[in-house]
């Protein structure tokens, strides 16, 4: 298939990278580091939010109440404090993220129906805050419910039903684990900086050392130089590709529910865009410090437009538009739901043409661009 | 039919306002050694990368063994080995690798490549380090796997981009050795090498020299025919004290260069003027309150030629080929 100029090129690329142990552990280890953080730490599921409670009732009416709030798994009862100036510091310090006073009427209250109970949020870090608001106040409704019902089954009623009620069924991710929709992302992330990244500091490396001199006055064609140059490179991220959905299924437990033929065949397109940037780049940069920062101005808005950590629909207008010119968005939706919903060919056709024509056209323009010369 | 192996007319490469060359000829018949000599920043090395078409030129044509640099730049530089004055062979591949690595890209095959890469390391004399990694030679070393780089899919035309700098003599005294034997090894068709220096004892032995400036070669022929151009122009003085010397040579309208070698004195005297001076400066030098004890005419070097032509001067007649 190849021609021996190719093959040498290529044979030559890949004694270069195992002998190079930091570039070789940017491509191994990192997407590795990157699964871990990113299925432990980067998720979204807020859980045991450090609670800080006075309780000035001390009843069993009130530890009732608090066992509501620790069965929630949401909370932990950390302190027991006795006055507001306590945990306003615990607040104020963050070592508390959420404060429930309950007063000393608790009991007598609650036997009369108007019990209430005063809870105080940090609201600082938006995404904790809003679950430990919603939490509260769905474990202050579902107890009152629970309330209502024990009094009821006391007076030999039966317990009020409410009029309507909200059936929920979650499709894919079941349990809503922020690891399944993080890892398929993970390998969309390791496709775009790893593979441009490489590619570029590849080329631009025979620059800075002065070896491309040598490499022009040889008959080789650019085409040739260039398919040499990515092709180890394609080998490498379909290698971590694959690492990735390994670990991540086997690990992690994300499902691989789609046909892995396609898994590889998109993957493969979107890999275009990211080795075109690639070598694009490496036309414009001159040594690979600047190549880097080259690809940083591709990866950086990719990551942040794509979807891969903010959902696009929560952006403003503007920044959705500019996200339809972003390859990582598409490819994003095709892997995840290829691995999540396994869904066919038909499902995600349009993020398919989307991915090729970005492919074609990003590789036909650094293809151009590339000059077998120094000037 | 032309017999010269490489054509090159009116090269001119600009970068924005920058003329780095700026009308080039040249004409390099086979087994002929060729200096391009110049100071930094005169254009060799743009030259030397546009015969192995690594530039484009702005203006002007190059034929290599018949191939029209423009149209036919692979099948040229198939014919062409260059060593360029940076180190760029890849450090971080052994000297056999390294070879291979060329060797199989010009379209040497599997069987082809070793016995061929051996005769050549053979050749520079690394074949003992075929395993190290061209990062860990010597610089004398590196030039010599460049070469062998260079050689080793045995090119008509071999250029030499300041091969020698910063090496240090003895092996500049080899590399000589292997390039001479190169272009010697061939009855009738052998090498042709181009080769820049800044040395002129390595000028002293090309067979044509091509002096450079500011991207203009300003004056081109054999090295006698060079050194002939100053033949009885430079003086050597002797004396004391040496300053009461220097003053009064410099002084002198009718001499255009006074330097300082050890404890004499060589000065370039102007055409025609050598015999005038000769009479002059003895009784000069004496109402200065100096002694001369020596002054003789001796052999003009390529050096003298070189620093008469850096100067801003256009004394010099255009030598007939």
């Amino acid at each position: 298939m190849f021609n021996s100029r190719i093959s040498s090129i290529i044979r030559k690329e890949f004694v270069q990278l195992f002998r190079d142990p930091r570039t070789l552990a940017l491509a191994v280890v990192i997407p590795i580091v990157q699964l871990f953080l990113l299925g432990y730490a980067a998720t979204s599921d807020v859980r045991n939010i450090s609670l800080a409670v006075w309780d000035q009732s001390k009843t069993p009416e009130s530890r009732q109440l608090l066992d509501a709030f620790q069965a929630a798994d949401y909370f932990t009862i950390d302190y027991s404090v006795n006055s507001s100036d306590e945990y306003q510091k615990l607040i104020e310090s963050g070592d508390a993220r959420v404060a429930l006073v309950i007063p000393s009427d608790y009991d007598r209250r609650i036997l009369e129906g108007d019990a209430q109970v005063l809870m105080v949020l940090d609201g600082s870090d938006a995404s904790i805050g809003s679950t430990a608001l919603s939490t509260a106040r769905l474990v202050g409704q579902s107890y009152g419910t629970k309330i209502l019902s024990q009094q009821a089954a006391l007076n030999g009623r039966a317990a009020p039903r409410p009029p309507v009620e909200v059936r929920t069924q979650v499709w894919y991710n079941p349990d809503l684990n922020s690891a399944y929709f993080m890892i398929p992302g993970v390998i969309g992330m390791i496709l775009s900086f790893i593979t441009t990244i490489l590619t570029a500091t590849a080329i631009v490396r025979e620059r800075e050392r002065g070896t491309i001199e040598q490499l022009i006055v040889t008959p080789i064609r650019s085409w040739e130089l260039v398919v040499g140059k990515l092709l180890p490179y394609v080998i490498l991220a379909f290698v971590e590709t694959f690492e990735i959905i390994i670990i991540g299924h086997f690990w992690f437990g994300v499902p691989v529910r789609g046909s892995l033929l396609l898994i590889i065949l998109t993957s493969g397109l979107f890999l275009m865009s990211s080795l075109g940037i690639g070598l694009l780049a490496s036309t414009i940069a001159n040594t690979q410090q600047e190549a880097m920062l080259t690809v940083m101005m591709y990866n950086l808005p990719s990551i942040f437009l794509s979807g891969f950590f903010f959902p696009l629909q929560a952006m403003p207008k503007f920044l959705q538009w500019v996200a339809y010119a972003i390859p990582l968005r598409y490819y994003l939706v095709v892997i995840r739901s290829l691995m999540l919903k396994g869904v066919g060919i038909e499902a995600i056709q349009r993020e398919v043409i989307a991915l090729a024509i970005f492919g074609v056209v990003i590789m036909t323009a650094a293809a151009l661009r590339f000059r077998k010369r120094l000037d | 039919m032309n017999d010269y192996l490489v054509q090159a007319s009116g090269l001119k490469k600009y970068f924005g306002p920058v003329h780095a060359v700026d009308d080039v000829s040249l004409q390099i018949k086979p087994g002929e050694i060729y200096g391009l000599v110049g100071s930094d920043g005169a254009g060799k090395t743009t030259t030397m990368r546009m015969l192995v078409g690594a530039l484009l030129p702005t203006e002007g044509t190059i034929s290599v063994c018949g191939f029209d640099l423009r149209h036919q730049v692979e099948q040229a530089r198939s014919t062409m080995g260059y060593l360029s004055q940076r180190f760029s062979m890849y450090e971080d591949l052994t000297v056999l690798e390294n070879i291979r690595f060329f060797a199989e890209i010009r379209g040497l095959s599997a069987t082809e490549w070793l016995p061929r890469s051996m005769e050549i390391l053979e050749f520079v004399g690394l074949d003992k380090f075929i395993d190290r990694r061209a990062g860990q030679l010597s610089g004398g070393m590196k030039q010599k796997l460049g070469l062998a780089s260079a050689l080793v899919t045995r090119p008509r035309l071999l250029l030499l981009d300041e091969p020698t700098t910063g090496v240090d003599p003895v092996t500049r005294q080899d590399f000589w050795q292997l390039v001479i034997k190169l272009v010697s090894a061939r009855n009738g068709d052998g090498v042709s090498v181009i080769i820049s220096t800044p040395y002129m004892d390595e000028a002293s032995r090309c067979h044509r020299v091509g002096f450079m400036k500011a991207g203009k070669i300003i004056t081109e022929g054999t090295p006698s025919n060079l050194r002939a151009q100053l033949a009885g122009r430079i003086l050597e003085l002797r004396g004391s004290p040496l300053h009461i010397l220097r003053h009064v040579a410099h002084a002198d309208p009718d001499v255009e260069d006074v330097a300082a070698f050890g404890d004499k004195l060589h000065i370039r005297v102007r055409a025609d003027k050598a015999g005038l001076i000769m009479k002059r400066l003895p009784e000069e030098i004496k109402a200065a309150g100096g002694l001369l004890t020596e002054l003789r005419a001796i052999p003009s070097t390529l050096e003298d030629v070189f620093i008469a032509l850096s100067e801003d001067r256009e004394f010099l007649p255009s030598p007939t080929l």
